[in-house]
């Protein structure tokens, strides 16, 4: 969508005017529209009916209207927060797991990448523990950190980690042998093979890892939020299911969805700044 | 005492092939020189520039040692020009290889000035089949990291200056700021050739270095490395498949037989005075005996048998 209205105003040999740009974007946008229409429909057909369980799109508009969405911004005590307070809570314990993941990730990927002795060493317990579910280390860790807070934490850079370290190490690994056979022909030294060849080789890849981590950290936060409590996206879902209302959840989801997708979107917009052309 | 001998003959050629009369005579004279060089494989006596010194490559596999190379013996003049021909799979990747030092001979070795060659190095430079030219870097950068690694402590406007003049030395000024995937296969390769003179190499290697450009674009490179290399006088290792490149190029052939456990087949002297071109080159009538002669070597006496 975006980058047909980039190419437009590029290739033509004079600009379109804003408007023409805004009416293109519109059309695009004519699809999603009728789309999301269609599957609200269904949604209220469905939920409309004499013992239905969940409530309709427009029951939810109207039990979360006041105050969720009108006053996102609403402060009051303890856990009683408006929306984007939740999820700034929320986020700020993904920033600092996933940044911890990122940074350590990285480093073990080009260790493992490099050294062909600590691949062997290390990639099969990398195997086996990046399939252990992001809850399963929750109780671990709320042992070893004896707080909730850093426990949210935890198990998100452990989830984080994993793809962040297997494709970082994967891209060193898959450095074109060009490359190396240029680097050794000029004796480059550790530190510019490193800065002029293998980060910006392997930076592909390790935006792929970062990529597949932001998303997989967002998912594992409202869960382990759920267990851990406190302010937060995810225990305001629980806390709204167990007061029994359903609205309030789906609301909440939507708005976990949405925030999801910008955290994608950021991480893409960051990786086409850093990422070498080819 | 073979650079005079070749001189010798060259005065020859010219004088023969004035006078159209004497047309077996000359003819006469070729064969000699044929059989001569045939038979000069390795001089003895002081170590050469480079020596390629009864080199073998092996390589162990579960059914015993499969042999690539089986000992190549070759000496290099300094200066010298040198062509080498053979069938895909012949292994002159790999005796180039050793020269530059990415692999090691299992047996015999390669000298460079008398020291043994143990790892790749700037003094051998390579110009690679697919350019090798690092994607994120300018064509400037790229030859940029050479110099600056190569001499560190040079002040940065020597270096910079270095870079620009083997810019343009190829003819790509204006294109210093291009990243390789802005340049064509062409201008690429000329980027990686201002890259490996740009470090004052003693052996230039070349593999095949012309293979994968359209043939205008082969000719004019064929044409500008001729130039550079009369300008440079840097000993040139090529690797090729064209039988006129070398021709064109080269002061000598290295014909190599079908792998497995190559040798050299044939050394060819090619005696066209120097400056060359092009024209003057196929229009002499030894261009096509020497022709014949590489295409025989090629083409019948070790055909490639692709029925294996």
């Amino acid at each position: 969508m975006a980058t047909n209205i980039n190419t437009a105003s590029r290739s033509g040999a004079f600009a379109p005017n804003p408007a023409a740009k805004i009416l293109q974007a519109l059309k695009n946008f004519i699809p999603t529209a009728v789309a999301v229409a269609v599957l609200l429909a269904v949604w209220q057909l469905l939920c409309s009916g004499e013992g239905a369980t969940l409530p309709g799109p427009l029951q939810v508009l109207e039990e979360t209207w006041d105050p969720l969405i009108i006053n996102p911004f609403f402060q009051g005590d303890g856990t009683d927060q408006g929306l984007f307070w939740q999820l700034v809570a929320s986020l700020k314990r993904v920033a600092v797991g996933y940044m911890l993941a990122a940074v350590v990730g990285i480093a073990l990927g080009i260790l493992v990448g490099v050294s062909t002795l600590m691949f062997r060493a290390l990639d099969p317990i990398f195997q086996v523990l990046r399939t252990v579910p992001p809850l399963a280390w929750l109780p671990i860790s709320l042992a070893a950190m004896r707080d909730s807070n850093p426990a949210a934490i935890f198990v998100i850079f452990i989830t984080a980690i994993w793809p962040i370290i297997i494709n970082t190490g994967v891209g060193v690994q898959n450095i074109p042998q060009d490359y190396n056979n240029v680097a050794k022909v000029l004796q480059l030294s550790k530190l510019k093979y490193f800065t002029k060849v293998l980060l910006p080789a392997t930076v592909p890849y390790i935006f792929t890892g970062l990529k597949i981590a932001i998303g997989l950290s967002w998912l594992a936060i409202v869960a382990a939020e759920m267990l851990t409590g406190g302010v937060g996206i995810g225990f305001f879902i629980w806390d709204a299911y167990n007061s029994g209302s359903i609205s309030e959840v789906i609301l909440a989801i939507l708005y976990v969805g949405l925030v999801g997708l910008l955290l994608d979107k950021l991480i893409s917009v960051v990786a086409k700044m850093v990422v070498p052309e080819g | 005492m073979l650079l005079d001998r070749s001189r010798f003959f060259q005065q020859i050629l010219r004088l023969l092939s004035h006078k159209s009369s004497h047309q077996n005579s000359f003819r006469l004279a070729i064969m000699q020189t044929l059989s001569n060089s045939s038979a000069h494989t390795a001089p003895i006596a002081q170590d050469g520039f480079l020596v390629i010194d009864n080199v073998s490559k092996a390589y162990p596999t579960p059914t015993g040692s499969y042999v690539v190379l089986d000992g190549i013996s070759l000496t290099v003049k300094e200066g010298e020009f040198l062509c080498v021909i053979g069938h895909s799979g012949c292994g002159k990747s790999t005796l180039l290889d050793m020269v530059s030092g990415f692999r090691q001979p299992t047996g015999g070795e390669v000298r460079l000035q008398s020291k043994p060659i143990t790892e790749p190095g700037p003094d051998r430079m390579v110009v690679f089949q697919n350019y090798s030219l690092l994607p994120w870097l300018s064509a400037y950068e790229n030859i940029y990291l050479g110099i600056d690694s190569v001499w560190p402590d040079k002040p940065k406007a020597e270096k910079d200056a270095i870079a620009r003049d083997h810019l343009a030395l190829v003819g790509l000024s204006e294109a210093a700021d291009k990243r390789p995937g802005q340049l064509s296969g062409g201008m690429k390769q000329r980027v990686c050739i201002a890259r490996a003179l740009a470090l004052r190499p003693q052996v230039l290697i070349l593999d095949e270095p012309f293979g994968a450009l359209d043939p205008i674009t082969r000719e004019e490179l064929q044409e500008e490395l001729l130039k550079i290399w009369t300008e440079h006088q840097v000993t040139v290792l090529m690797i090729t498949h064209d039988i006129d490149e070398a021709l064109l190029l080269a002061d000598r052939l290295v014909m190599m037989t079908n792998g497995p456990a190559a040798k050299v087949g044939e050394m060819m002297d090619i005696p066209f005075p120097r400056p060359r071109n092009r024209t003057r080159v196929m229009e002499s009538p030894l261009y096509y005996e020497l022709r014949n002669q590489a295409l025989d070597f090629l083409y019948r006496r070790f055909a490639h048998d692709d029925v294996e």
